[in-house]
């Protein structure tokens, strides 16, 4: 196997295949990252809220809970999820997409629960503190002082979240959802050039995140700028 | 000063963890005075002003403002905060916002004024400060002292009935005290009544009617500025003054 025949035989896939990589597989990764980063954002701004209540017995579910998604491995929820999801909710008829989506938006949901909660926390206590001190609520501290000002912490860490969940949807071509791994495993079931068509998916999920983490880079600058 | 009690502390406490801060603190301040609390660092002042407000909930005693305790339940702490202005050594003014928007959200969100009015008051509050031609600026842009300025009348724009000073012009770099300080004093000399926590002994002496010196939790001695930085009584205020004047 020389260089030119890997090169050689990448064409080849490509200009067959191109599609099922770049507008399939590309969207379908994208979709479900996007779908799970969004979800993930309702749910875990929810758990961050829980965290932070004065309901001692709701703080220790959203910290069990967080604990038990760090400390168990991705496929192991995606399967629970895979397998899980369709029974519980048999009316919905959810397939495995849907599942693998669940799965994906409630591990995502905790580690998001813990950017918002520390994006929160970084905030001065003295800005809390004052707008106590104006006679403004708790809830109004939080939207007008608190909220406004976490969120320049909150969205670059989030983008960061985006560009790993991008990655960790390749766990979900286990389940062959259709997404950019799935590509791969199916390209190369058909063709036998596994190498060359791992470096076709390499290269576009490296072009993917770090044309986001670039994004980012921008954003976060322009918002630290403004400070 | 009138006769009136405005403020009344009864056998307050409050510890942090096993270290009692606050040892049973009883003091009164009444309408239109102007209190100086002075002590040596860690000695309780802060925590004292913030049981005032309740930012800081005493474990123990009493705290009266206006004839009504506050510090029990059902009583909507936040109505009454809105009648204590705070300013903090830090300034702790909105970086979100701009000077303007600082002085008016406050005001505006608790429905005492509509935007219109409360608008007209910041720009009155700020020329009166000396910053109307920031109104539209970031806080970013203020100096310290500028920061600070904008703090008092963010505060004041909610009419409040008592001012708490907790070392306003400790952050400060020394050319931008005198700036701080001739805001207190005009404040002080329109009748507000105003608890000011401060090492600034010139100050105290000049504007406040009354001085307390608090030490390890409690009140040590107090009196009159003269009476008190001039003839102390106590051994420990002695000892104090001795240092810092
Ligand atoms: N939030 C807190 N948690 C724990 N200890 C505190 C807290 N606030 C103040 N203290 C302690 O209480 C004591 C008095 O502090 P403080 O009221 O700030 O004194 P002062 O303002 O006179 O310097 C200090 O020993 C300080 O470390
Ligand atoms: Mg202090």
């Amino acid at each position: 196997m020389t260089l030119t025949t890997v090169i050689q035989n990448i064409i080849k896939i490509m200009s067959r295949y191109w599609d099922v990589f770049l507008i399939k597989g590309v969207s379908i990764t994208l979709a479900l990252s996007a779908i799970t980063v969004a979800f993930g954002a309702v749910f875990g701004s929810l758990l961050a809220l829980m965290k932070m209540s004065r309901f001692k017995v709701l703080r220790g579910l959203v910290t069990a809970f967080v604990e038990f998604i760090r400390g168990t491995p991705m496929l192991l929820q995606l399967y629970v999820g895979y397998f899980i999801v369709p029974l519980l909710f048999p009316a919905l008829g959810l397939g495995t997409f849907a599942s693998i989506a669940v799965a994906l938006v409630i591990n995502s949901s905790a580690y998001v629960s813990e950017i918002i909660r520390s994006g929160i926390q970084a905030v001065d206590a003295g800005q809390g503190e004052a707008a106590r001190s104006l006679g403004l609520s708790k809830a109004q501290t939080m939207g007008k002082v608190i909220l406004p000002q976490a969120v320049k912490n909150i969205l670059p860490a989030l983008g960061n979240e985006f560009v790993t969940i991008i990655k960790e949807t390749s766990l979900a071509s286990t389940f062959f959802v259709g997404d950019l791994m799935t590509a791969y495993l199916t390209v190369k079931g058909v063709t036998y050039l596994a190498f060359e068509s791992l470096i076709i998916v390499g290269v576009i999920y490296f072009v993917l995140t770090f044309c986001l983490s670039k994004l980012i880079g921008v954003y976060e600058r322009r918002l630290k700028q403004s400070d | 000063m009138t006769d009136t009690v405005l403020i009344e502390t009864k056998a307050l406490t409050k510890s942090f963890g096993s270290v009692n801060v606050l040892k049973g603190v009883d003091v009164q301040v009444h309408q239109g005075e102007a209190l100086a609390i002075i002590g040596p660092s860690g000695g309780g002042k802060s925590t004292f002003l913030r049981c005032l407000n309740l930012l800081e909930q005493p474990d123990g005693g009493e705290v009266i403002f206006e004839g009504q305790k506050i510090n029990q339940k059902g009583v909507d702490v936040d109505a009454y905060r809105q009648k204590m202005g705070m300013v903090f050594q830090h300034f702790n003014v909105f970086p979100h916002m701009t000077v303007q928007e600082n002085i008016t959200m406050a005001p505006v969100l608790l429905k005492k004024k509509t935007k219109a009015e409360a608008e007209k008051q910041a720009v009155s509050l700020l020329s009166r400060v000396g910053l109307l031609d920031k109104k539209d600026e970031y806080p970013r842009k203020l100096s310290g002292g500028q920061k600070q300025r904008l703090a008092i009348v963010r505060a004041l724009a909610m009419e409040p009935d008592v001012m708490l000073f907790d070392e306003p012009t400790s952050a400060l770099d020394p050319e931008m005290v005198g700036e701080v300080l001739s805001v207190i004093r005009s404040l002080v000399k329109q009748g507000m009544t105003t608890v000011i926590v401060t090492h600034e002994m010139g100050f105290a002496r000049e504007v406040s009617d009354r001085i307390l010196f608090m030490a390890d939790g409690t009140i040590v001695e107090q009196g009159a500025p003269g009476a008190l930085l001039d003839h102390p009584k106590e051994k420990r205020t002695v000892e104090f003054l001795s240092k810092v004047l």
